[in-house]
């Protein structure tokens, strides 16, 4: 490649670097300020805590119910991550399988979907899962996590099981097997990698939703962790606990951070292949 | 195989259908008639009254207040957030020491919670426990604003968020694209004595064209969006100037019941987003360069 100049090549870290700061400090600042005492916070901002406050940690998981708020997300997230990626991938195996009249419109009916943005549904969808009395229900927000995360994950899987080959499983047929088989014994376990992208993809978006439990739990004992997090800074204003909040933000950013750095090339890929495609 | 195909066709796809239609597409389909009615609670039942809420926008101060501030950030994020991401992209793909580091380091507000987001920031900003506004004092600014409380600046604050938060996002959309583009090209445009800039705007960017086309269209819907972050930094004050129309129709909707009318500044909210995209479609159609 050509010559790249001392001089450039100094200022390119300076700017890389100066982003990375920017990026990293504001996490590392709330970690460390998670163990002060409100006091510390308020008039040493920048100060790293005198004696490590571990109770900050208790108050904020028992006191502030961000042990529960966890507890509710996990209960939707893993069934409806579940159960997104068994019927998608069942849809989507038909979709790119299978010559019947109206696949083309099935398959684009799908894709409309990722047009549409969320709010413009939120109150008819408000008021159908109040009349399916599932408001405020785990089973109502798993349906319609699943639901909204159709369109995108039949659209991608649709395109990778076209991309398999046949041969595979025509073999399996002459060998006796049934169409359940051949799915559940040889395509499934043959997209395990388009699944896992999806997988990703999903369990973050569900993760971090926000604007669907908002609208659709209104009971403080069923809030999702996006939810319950929000609720705690609204209630700061005449609470006063800022040390917990910072810690509740540690408890909830430190795990994310972990599975990131672990997975971080997975999951990269997971989410920009699934933007790109989109 | 043709054998009773149908035996495995309906009962694959009658649970995506199932929960599809009546989920998502039933609700969208109502809202196009809700839009159109007055429906005060979900007591009551819409009652149908043609074109009203839409002259009632004409009128309604607070819905042109959100729309222009959604306005303000569909023209500064693509600029600022994207050219920022094409700079880093192109800086760090050019075998730079710790590449990986960073872009490792930059993509990771995008799988934060944007509701973790916004309280970390919130208290970045905070006038007495932030950082922001002493470290500004330090270095010699006597009366930092107090950013989220200043209508003159909560914004723009705002705009900060985003950038740090999908900056890296794009920047990972770009590399994507610059891995793609054959080493043989720079070479020869090395040979040719071409230097940085003129390699990045004669090669690198014009055979990006599908990544910024991706790109525009995810800024967009976020511009558009920006409900998670405002609704937890500043609910969008001080003195609505951070609303937006995810924000206002969700204040009509659910603190007051007005069901009709938020489903009509929905309605804009859609139209908006349909005609930017396909625009971007039109405007950056041009012959893909085959390589």
């Amino acid at each position: 490649m050509y010559q790249v100049s001392r001089w450039s090549a100094v200022s390119t870290q300076t700017v890389l670097i100066g982003w990375a700061v920017t990026v990293i400090f504001p996490m590392i600042w709330m970690i460390y300020s998670s163990f002060k005492t409100d006091q510390e916070l308020f008039f040493s901002p920048w100060a790293p805590p005198v004696e490590l406050q571990w109770d900050n940690f208790a108050r904020a998981w028992s006191k502030a119910h961000v042990g529960d708020y966890l507890l509710n997300t996990l209960i939707v997230v893993v069934p409806a991550l579940l159960l997104t990626l068994i019927i998608s991938a069942m849809a989507a195996y038909v979709l790119a399988r299978f010559e019947f009249v109206g696949r083309r419109f099935l398959f684009y009916m799908f894709l409309s979907g990722m047009l549409f943005p969320v709010f413009l549904a939120l109150v008819p969808l408000f008021n159908l899962v109040n009349q399916l009395k599932m408001l405020n229900t785990f089973h109502g927000l798993i349906l319609v996590y699943i639901a909204y995360s159709l369109p995108f994950t039949i659209f991608f899987l649709t395109g990778f099981f076209k991309t398999l080959p046949t041969e595979i499983e025509e073999s399996a047929i002459m060998d006796g097997a049934n169409p359940y088989q051949v799915f559940f014994k040889v395509m499934l376990p043959m997209a395990s990698p388009g699944l896992i992208s999806m997988g990703i993809f999903n369990f973050l978006g569900m993760w971090n939703q926000y604007i669907l439990p908002l609208v659709l739990i209104s009971d403080e004992s069923k809030y999702m962790l996006s939810q319950g997090l929000a609720f705690m800074l609204f209630k700061q204003f005449y609470e006063n606990d800022w040390s917990a909040l910072f810690a509740a933000l540690t408890i909830i950013m430190v795990p994310t951070l972990i599975v990131y750095i672990t997975f971080q090339k997975q999951i990269q890929d997971g989410i920009t292949t699934g933007a790109l495609k989109g | 195989m043709r054998r009773n195909k149908y035996g495995i066709i309906l009962p694959f796809l009658a649970p995506a259908l199932i929960l599809y239609s009546l989920f998502v597409i039933y609700p969208y389909a109502q809202a196009m008639y809700v839009a159109f009615t007055k429906w005060k609670g979900l007591r009551k039942s819409p009652r149908f009254v043609g074109l009203d809420n839409f002259e009632k926008m004409l009128g309604d101060d607070k819905f042109w207040n959100a729309l222009s501030n959604n306005l303000i950030y569909l023209v500064f994020l693509p600029i600022i957030t994207l050219g920022f991401a094409l700079f880093m992209a192109f800086m760090i793909s050019q075998k730079v020491r710790f590449s990986n580091f960073y872009r490792v380091t930059f993509f990771f507000p995008q799988v934060m919670s944007v509701v973790a987001i916004g309280i970390l920031w919130s208290f970045v900003y905070h006038p007495t426990i932030g950082i922001f506004s002493s470290l500004l004092k330090a270095v010699g600014i006597e009366n930092p604003p107090i950013w989220l409380g200043d209508p003159d600046t909560a914004l723009w604050s705002i705009v900060a968020v985003t950038v740090w938060q999908s900056a890296g996002f794009f920047m990972v959309i770009f590399m994507a694209g610059m891995l793609s583009i054959p080493k043989s090209l720079y070479e020869a445009a090395a040979l040719d004595g071409a230097g940085r800039g003129s390699t990045f705007f004669r090669i690198t960017f014009p055979l990006l064209w599908e990544n910024t086309r991706s790109s525009l269209v995810f800024i967009t819907v976020i511009a558009m969006d920006m409900f998670g972050i405002t609704f937890t930094m500043t609910q969008g004050g001080p003195d609505r100037s951070t609303d937006v129309l995810a924000t206002l129709l969700y204040e009509h909707a659910f603190l007051h019941s007005r069901f009709g009318y938020a489903t009509s500044i929905a309605m804009v909210y859609f139209i908006i987003v349909i005609v930017l995209t396909l625009l971007i479609f039109r405007v950056t159609r041009r012959e893909t360069i085959e390589f």
